[in-house]
């Protein structure tokens, strides 16, 4: 007999297709159930958003587009009641806001460091294209001496290094100049760099050191520095523009910049110091930090503008930018070693003493295993610290440098642009720059992070 | 070119400072070959950066003429901005030679900061702007009203005196920056605007409506703006002195910039005559040129000039002279005899 299930029922020989999911729940429609109205307090959050954004963004483009005025000579054309963002004012200080008081024919030199920063700096922030070592060389140590030549002018009047300053030179040889260069300032110096380096290696190899390489090394220093100064001392017919006229973004980047690659190296330095074992180096790392991190930028740079030059003797008056650069710069290391004294301690004991019983020295364990390690935990402390540190540079409109919003600042006086918007437009504009640069750091922190970040992904 | 970024790389690298002797004021300007002159960071007419990145303005252009009479160079000068709070510290570090950034001359700041003040460049003083359609005529009758101003300066306490000593009520509106101030009082939140007069001035022209505002008579401080030079150094105190007085001479006996070529070859009069030089040795008592007021007129123009050309009728900021009309026109300025 044959078993047969044919009472009628009908059965299925096929799976049935699925039924398209509810609307409800996908598409845009899914999407917003999901992510904007899934709660009351959802919904009600996701109610005020919007209409928030309908308060502020429509008026917003009403100013900055629609009502705006695009052509004018003065603030004639800027007046009336319906007017909006007043962008003829921002033409006319464009050159102003970028370059500051440098003179208008030299304006190419800033360009010309612009660009080649800009060159040098876009192949070491993309992480896969090669010559890293090069690259690396070339933007902090060759690009900051033609950059500084460029900006200045180079050829600095060089009057004397060591003899010259009790006279003993210059009454033998007199003043002799060769293209810029002042030969009696390099005969002084190659003498003094002699006599410097027979005592170093004479002394070093007398209490029983290698006194052959002290040596050695001593003249590398002397000799690597007088690459640098020679650099600085030849005349390349550039005329001189003293740091006084410079400006607007230049001053606003030469200060980030300066701070930025100075603070990291030192606060590295510094909060290696702090973990140190040697009470002195501890010592000098923690008072460096503490008195920094104490005193507020502002009492720094006022200090180093105006009160530095009561106690300096008469005539080595230091330029005012680069007063205020060195504030600048020991102020962020100060917070930078902060920054990474958190890396290093949420490193594992066990990467220590893993690094000692492989049988490194102290340094090899910090550059190989520490540091990478560290340094990578670390990233969006040391961007948040480089990002406050971009904006704190307005701070040297109180010493009387003009960076961007310093000059924005100024040119509102103008009474030849003085509007009721013009001060909405100045300030639109001004946002819209910090926000490039702050943005543009964030997402590239962001993004090193992911690429380094990929193995301690859980 | 050689300059003076002097040797800081290198002798401050190795810790070594030259050390050079204190010299006169007037020595160092000229071995160094300009004036360096604290201003404003920035006040309509008296000092601002024009489109090109030039300094203007009425303190901006007397700096000017204390180079042209020291140097025969009216460009002959670098200018650093500074704030009302640095201000100071700079003349006494030595920064700068010649303090011109609308500082009032005061008897605290005249003697016991160190510091002299050599003349006055232009009379202010604090006034009240209101709008038109309040009708009122006289901060007299400004009893009962709300007052917008800047907090922690001295125009908030004259107000306050102001209003007391003619036993009338007000409510103040106090704000940090003139900008704020100006937008509330352009809003609607306080009835009158108060601050110096040259101020109002330029503030009148942020306002929606320029028009529809109205500046009272009324002054009710005294506001004497001048140029300030550090103790200790009278020959240079005399200079820039001098220089302002030989612009308001100069337009006394109405020499102008236009003019000025033709009277020092053609003059008679012999005032004008000792004024640009061709009788007597002025300058010489000052160690520059006899002609030093020659070349003040002839760059800078007489005082007249230079307040037309900044701050005048002609301009956005349309200051009538009042007090600082010369003496012969019912104002304040009034040149020393020179000779």
């Amino acid at each position: 007999m044959s078993l047969t299930f044919d009472d009628g029922t009908f059965i299925r020989t096929e799976m049935v297709a699925p039924m398209p999911p509810p609307r409800r729940q996908v598409g845009v429609i899914g999407w917003m159930r999901e992510n904007l109205f899934s709660s009351i307090p959802n919904t009600i959050l996701t109610l005020v958003g919007l209409g928030l954004v309908l308060l502020i963004v429509p008026p917003l483009i009403r100013f900055m587009f629609i009502d705006a005025i695009w052509t004018g000579q003065n603030r004639e054309a800027c007046l009336g009641p319906e007017a909006g963002a007043c962008w003829p004012f921002i033409k006319a200080k464009f050159g102003q806001l970028i370059y500051g008081f440098y003179p208008i024919d030299q304006r190419w030199r800033p360009d010309v460091v612009f660009a080649t920063g800009a060159i040098l700096l876009v192949p070491l922030l993309v992480l896969s294209w090669p010559f890293k070592r090069l690259n690396a060389f070339l933007f902090f140590v060759i690009y900051p001496i033609v950059a500084f030549i460029l900006l200045t002018g180079g050829n600095i009047n060089l009057q004397a290094f060591l003899f010259e300053h009790f006279g003993l030179l210059h009454s033998v040889f007199g003043h002799v100049h060769v293209a810029g260069v002042n030969l009696v300032f390099w005969a002084d110096y190659v003498l003094t760099a002699l006599i410097v380096v027979a005592a170093i290696g004479g002394v070093i190899g007398l209490i029983g050191g290698d006194g052959r390489a002290a040596a050695r090394s001593t003249m590398w220093v002397f000799f690597a520095f007088g690459l640098l100064v020679v650099a600085w001392d030849i005349d390349f017919g550039l005329p001189y523009v003293e740091t006084r006229q410079w400006g607007g973004l230049l001053v606003t980047l030469v200060i980030a910049v300066t701070g930025i690659v100075a603070s990291l190296p030192l606060g590295i330095l510094l909060a290696l110091g702090r973990r140190s074992q040697m009470p002195v180096v501890r010592l000098l790392s923690v008072v460096f930090i503490e008195f920094w991190r104490g005193v507020p930028l502002i009492t720094v740079l006022f200090f180093a503008t105006y009160m530095l030059p009561l106690f300096l003797p008469q005539g080595s008056n230091p330029d005012g930018l680069l007063r205020a650069l060195v504030g600048v710069a020991l102020f962020s290391a100060a917070y930078m070693a902060e920054v990474i004294r958190g890396g290093l301690q949420a490193i594992p004991k066990g990467q220590y003493e893993g690094a000692m019983a492989m049988g490194l020295t102290w340094s090899q364990m910090m550059r190989l295993i520490i540091l990478p390690q560290a340094l990578t935990l670390v990233i969006p402390g040391i961007v948040n610290s480089f990002i406050s540190l971009f904006k704190d540079t307005t701070l040297v409109l109180i010493v009387s440098i003009f960076d961007f919003l310093g000059q924005l600042r100024a040119s509102f006086t103008d009474p030849n642009w003085a509007s009721p918007v013009t001060l909405y437009t100045g300030f639109a504009f001004a946002g819209v720059v910090y926000f490039l640069f702050c943005f543009g750091m964030s997402r590239y922190s962001l993004f090193v992070e992911r690429r380094l970040n990929t193995s301690h992904r859980h | 070119m050689k300059r003076l970024l002097s040797t800081f790389a290198v002798a401050g690298a190795f810790g070594l400072c030259a050390v050079s002797a204190q010299a006169a004021k007037l020595d160092q300007v000229k071995s160094k070959g300009f004036i360096q002159c604290g201003v404003s960071q920035g006040l309509p007419g008296f000092s601002t950066p024009d489109d090109k990145g030039n300094w203007t303005g009425l303190d901006v252009d007397f700096c000017r003429a204390v180079a042209a009479a020291v140097f025969n160079d009216p460009t002959k000068v670098k200018f650093t901005p500074l704030s009302a709070k640095d201000r100071f510290t700079a003349l006494q570090s030595g920064d700068i030679d010649i303090l011109s950034r609308n500082t009032t001359w005061t008897i605290t700041r005249d003697t016991s900061l160190g510091l002299n003040f050599t003349g006055v460049t232009y009379y202010d003083g604090q006034g009240f702007m209101i709008r038109k359609d309040k009708k009122v005529n006289s901060a007299l009758e400004l009893s009962g009203a709300s007052v917008c101003t800047q907090t922690g300066t001295t125009t908030e306490q004259n107000l306050a005196d102001y209003f007391r000593a003619n036993n009338m009520t007000y409510e103040v509106i106090a704000f940090a920056t003139n900008d704020e101030v100006v937008k509330a009082y352009d809003a609607g939140r306080c009835d009158v605007l108060t601050t110096d007069r040259s101020g109002l001035a330029g503030e009148r022209l942020k306002l929606t409506n320029p028009d529809d505002h109205v500046v009272l008579p009324e002054i009710i401080s005294k506001e004497p703006l001048g140029p300030v030079v550090a103790h200790g150094d009278d020959q240079w105190f005399d200079i820039v002195k001098w220089v302002l007085f030989a612009q308001i001479n100069a337009e006394e006996l109405g020499v102008t910039s236009k003019n000025v070529d033709e009277q020092q070859k053609s003059a008679t009069n012999p005032e004008i005559k000792r004024l640009l030089g061709t009788e007597g040795k002025f300058g010489e008592g000052m160690g520059i040129g006899n002609d030093w007021a020659y070349q003040i007129v002839k760059s800078i123009g007489n005082y007249g000039e230079m307040y037309d050309r900044n701050v005048g009728p002609a301009t956005p900021l349309k200051l009538e002279r009042g007090a600082n009309a010369l003496w012969t026109k019912g104002g304040q300025q009034y040149g020393m005899p020179i000779r």
